[in-house]
């Protein structure tokens, strides 16, 4: 059957691979996700003091380590049975509501919007954040730039390194904050907030007043019904630090809302052997394979998820947009995978009024920290959202502490059924009799996968890391036709 | 035909003052002992890196022994006790590499001590010649189907044409 | 973006960047099709342990003038180098077969080739063991860190423009420890027993190490600024070692052994056995593939079983 493969390779550590088949006709058989990259994190972090895991998580991903480092701590707490004093706790919040402001920021504008901006059809040359700078004008791209300086900033200020911070302990973190400190993570969060609201508005003017975009957001091709997962405060409103995880139906009904140490009676993983990531499905749906519907166990944990599996958000500004967010497009739940690119800008508008509302608490500058742990560590589940998905962290260890057992599911391991089905119904969508395979087509196969923001096998990277993607075409006599590569970008 | 007896090579860290004069003393008054250490002199155990240890195991020793003078009797003060104190850890390390307790001994012996010293060698020979071969480099030897997965990679790359811009 | 973003812009005028996964469209096609030795400078990311990041560790090699390995991963491994304490099939068995969440009836494990309805699907070949970038091709330079700190590239990229480098095969960078660039007031160093970092607050203002806390800064070349002891954290090591030290691991040990205050051998094994419960992951967080052993004793021939060996 031939095949078209977008196979990437390359870039060093790691990537992802997408194998289209077509039938003899021409039309899309069928689609495979294939992930070539795996570290063993949950092998070799076993005899290791637990203490440590939060710097070891951290480098599972060179985009997200905040992530990481987060729901590690977190899991520690559990773990050694220790409450963080708030002023702990607020700290955690504030330090993860800049990151993910941060980390949406700069998916967006890198990653995202140079379709938006240049158009899926542009050339590959100019598909960049530097055609972006070109196109909407340096002024726009000081802007970009500086929420990303300033976000890094504040995280090295807060937790020693803005890539990989050395922070997160049991019963709190390392250091707190001065009011100097403080109040520059004000004046630079108020910022973050009118950068947010320009960034809808840029949204607003060059996406949503584009019907050809428009049209491409609707486009059956980018849609699958699948449940919902993200997490929820008490009163089931988005929450990125803590609180309950939440799964709706795809008719936006609650099909789950537990605590993270009760995540195995909801999520289990599957295994194909084609692939190094494993496949999260919903215990009580089951396993169908890599069908959508509410029959089927697949489920995505993205911020359009978020925001599905929530009943609104706990910012004012945010709230808006969320209101706005589900006018436009129909009611909930929201499945068109491209208007998950929106409800990014809508999450980091959060995000932002958050990282002020927490600047402005009297308790961020409290002088206690930290609470030394008493109780002997036996066993510790800690849950945070990634900007990717929820992300959990399981520890069990001896009585000294040291890891005798690890289990973690990551933020985009989530999404592994759902981005090969979109994969798949994209090219669909786009690859049909008749039609030659042409770069921009392939291009608009990767906006499918682009939408997740996947973060996938970030082994090693020290920049904000993308994957490569490499789509081959092979045709009937299985001999390649074609290999168009594609970073992430 | 009787398979050969496996020989330990081992390498031995001896100082200048004490445990070399050992040596040299169970030399002299014909003491047989085991001839699988190869001697290296340092002036003090204290001189003895860490890095010392590891790279003789990388390159093929079975076993390292360090000898150097009793504690309180250190021709430099107290430097065998540094020795001590990197060895401990060291020790614990290579444990957790999957190298034996056996293979790593740091003894005492003074000038005086000859025939102690070949005890303490041979005692060594035994203990290390049970375990067999280290032959450490073998653990990241490559295996042949690296190569072949290494090749195909390429072999998939040329194979696939351009799609049309 | 590196963390050099806003001189982003001044790299692109200054260097025409052909293969940048991160943020530019580039085809590892149009890499193969280029002049051997005409890329002026690569820097490569990423350890090896797949048969396709030896392809490309490969590739880039030829393709480029200077080729550095960038950051910890590709200089010493890194921290998923620690997966050099087990085999493929140890690993495989944990995240496959035992794991607490998977259910796998089918004891389905990937494999390098599987035969689906519609064709065959290749994966790359995970090896047993993690290697550097120096173990697989020769490498020009070396930019240590995870990550390496945005004045440190900056200074690299500036010294490749001016072609102001040092001699090859030299990691660019300081050659002092983190101690030096550590603002913590240090005095005499006798330890009688390590803490594990949950169980104290150190005070803000004394070295680390001296509060019994186990700081790598010490072993550990300079370059980030010493930004974790400023956040109360001990150094954990990822600029790799200093000049003129082979094993990281050797040093560290060395350095710890040196302010022990105890000279009676189960005192010094019990305050070892308590302070530092993980030697390895303590003295290798970073460096066991470019250490001299490399990797626990488990796999010959790279085939993925333990092998026990007899006389």
């Amino acid at each position: 059957m031939p095949k078209v493969s977008i196979d990437p390779i390359t870039r060093l550590e790691g990537h992802g691979k997408i194998e289209i088949f077509l039938t003899e006709e021409g039309e899309v058989e069928n689609a495979y996700f294939q992930v070539p990259e795996l570290r063993g994190f949950e092998r070799f972090c076993v005899g290791r003091p637990a203490e440590e895991m939060p710097n070891l998580t951290a480098r599972i991903c060179g985009v997200c380590p905040e992530a990481h480092h987060m729901a590690a701590t977190k899991s520690l707490d559990d773990l050694f049975g220790v409450e963080p004093p708030q002023t702990a706790k607020k700290l955690r919040e504030l330090l993860y509501s800049i990151f993910f402001a941060t980390d949406h920021t700069t998916h967006f504008y890198a990653l995202a919007g140079p379709d938006f901006v240049m158009g899926p059809d542009a050339p590959p040359a100019e598909r960049n954040i530097l055609g972006v700078v070109k196109k909407v004008g340096m002024e726009v791209a000081g802007k970009v730039l500086k929420m990303r300086w300033d976000g890094h900033y504040l995280i090295q200020m807060m937790a020693g390194r803005a890539v990989h911070p050395n922070w997160g302990l049991p019963g709190g973190v390392s250091r707190g904050i001065t009011e100097e400190q403080r109040a520059e993570i004000e004046a630079r969060g108020l910022e973050a907030v009118a950068f947010a609201r320009f960034s809808l508005e840029l949204f607003d003017k060059i996406v949503l007043g584009n019907p050809t975009y428009l049209e491409l957001i609707q486009n059956p091709a980018y849609l699958h019904r699948t449940y919902n997962m993200g997490t929820v405060d008490g009163r089931n409103r988005v929450n990125f630090y803590d609180g309950w995880v939440r799964v709706t139906g795809p008719d936006g009904k609650e099909h789950a809302r537990y605590v993270s140490r009760d995540y195995r009676d909801y999520v289990a993983e599957h295994v194909e052997p084609w692939s190094y990531l494993k496949f999260p499905f919903l215990k009580r749906v089951g396993w169908k394979g890599f069908v959508d519907g509410p029959d089927s166990g697949v489920y995505k944990a993205t911020p359009l998820s978020r925001l599905n599996a929530a009943d609104g958000m706990a910012t004012p500004l945010a709230q808006k947009e969320y209101e706005r967010f589900y006018e436009t497009l129909g009611g909930k739940p929201v499945d068109p995978t491209l208007a998950t690119h929106w409800a990014r800008l809508v999450e980091l508008l959060y995000a932002a009024e958050r990282w002020v509302e927490l600047a402005r608490d009297p308790e961020i500058t409290g002088e206690t920290f930290r609470l030394l742990p008493e109780k002997t560590p036996t066993e510790g589940v800690g849950c945070v959202e990634a900007p990717r998905g929820t992300l959990t962290h399981h520890y069990w260890t001896d009585e000294r502490g040291i890891l005798t057992r690890v289990n973690l599911i990551v933020g985009t391991t989530n999404n592994t059924a759902p981005i090969s089905m979109s994969i798949a119904s994209a090219a669909r969508g786009v690859i049909r009799k008749g039609r030659a395979v042409t770069e921009p087509l392939l291009n608009m196969v990767e906006m499918a996968f682009r939408a997740y923001d996947p973060c996938l096998a970030c082994a090693t990277h020290s920049l904000p890391g993308r994957m490569p993607l490499e789509v081959v075409l092979r045709g009937p006599d299985r001999k390649v036709l074609a290999v168009h590569r594609r970073n992430l970008e | 035909m009787e398979r050969p007896a496996f020989e330990p090579r081992i390498i031995g860290f001896f100082c200048n003052w004490c445990s070399y004069r050992a040596a040299d003393l169970a030399g002299t008054s014909r003491i047989k002992y085991a001839p699988n250490v190869h001697n290296i002199r340092v002036m003090c155990t204290g001189r003895v890196d860490p890095t010392f240890v590891l790279e003789a195991f990388a390159r093929g020793a079975d076993g390292v022994l360090i000898a150097g003078c009793h504690p309180g009797e250190c021709h430099y003060m107290e430097q065998n006790y540094k020795a001590l104190r990197r060895v401990t850890p060291l020790g614990r390390t290579l444990r957790r590499l999957g190298i034996e307790e056996e293979r790593l001994r740091l003894i005492w012996a003074s000038a005086a001590e000859g025939p102690q010293l070949a005890a303490a060698i041979d005692a060594m020979v035994e203990a290390v010649r049970p375990l067999g071969p280290l032959a450490w480099s073998e653990n990241w030897k490559r295996s042949p189907a690296a190569e072949e997965a290494v090749a195909s990679a390429a072999r998939e790359h040329a194979e696939a044409m351009e799609v049309s811009p | 973006m590196l963390g050099i973003d806003d001189k982003i812009l001044e790299v692109d005028k200054a260097f025409e960047i052909v293969f940048w996964p991160c943020v530019m469209d580039g085809k590892v096609r149009d890499v193969e099709r280029l002049p051997d030795r005409s890329i002026d400078l690569c820097l490569f990311n990423g350890s090896i342990r797949t048969s396709e990041q030896e392809y490309m560790a490969h590739l880039l090699r030829a393709k480029s003038k200077v080729l550095v390995a960038f950051g910890s991963c590709a200089h010493e491994g890194c921290i998923p180098g620690l997966a050099n304490l087990h085999t493929r099939e140890e690993i495989f068995h944990t995240c496959y077969l035992d794991s607490p969440s998977t259910e796998n009836p089918g004891g389905v494990v990937p494999r390098t080739e599987t035969e689906v309805p519609e064709g065959t699907l290749r994966l790359p070949l995970f090896y047993d063991t993690v290697q550097t970038l120096d173990q697989t091709v020769e490498v020009d330079y070396y930019l240590p860190g995870c990550p390496p700190e945005a004045d440190r590239i900056w200074e690299a990229l500036v010294a490749v423009l001016e072609n102001e480098l040092p001699p090859k095969g030299s990691v660019i960078g300081p050659t002092t420890t983190v101690c030096d660039e550590c603002k913590r007031t240090r005095s005499e160093k006798r330890i009688q027993g390590f803490k594990r970092t949950w169980e104290v607050i150190p005070d803000e203002e004394t070295c680390l190490l001296e509060q019994g806390l186990v700081c790598c800064g010490i072993a550990t070349r300079a370059g980030c600024g010493a930004l974790c002891p400023q956040v109360n954290s001990p150094c954990i090591g990822c600029y790799g070692p200093n000049a003129g030290v082979k094993d990281f691991g050797a040093r560290m040990m060395s350095a710890l052994a040196s302010v022990i205050d105890a000279t009676d051998p189960d005192e010094i094994e019990a305050i070892l056995a308590r302070g530092v419960p993980d030697p390895v992951g303590t003295f290798y967080r970073f460096s066991l593939p470019h250490s001299l052993l490399r990797r626990a004793r488990g796999s010959s021939g790279g085939n993925g079983r333990k092998e026990v060996r007899h006389a």
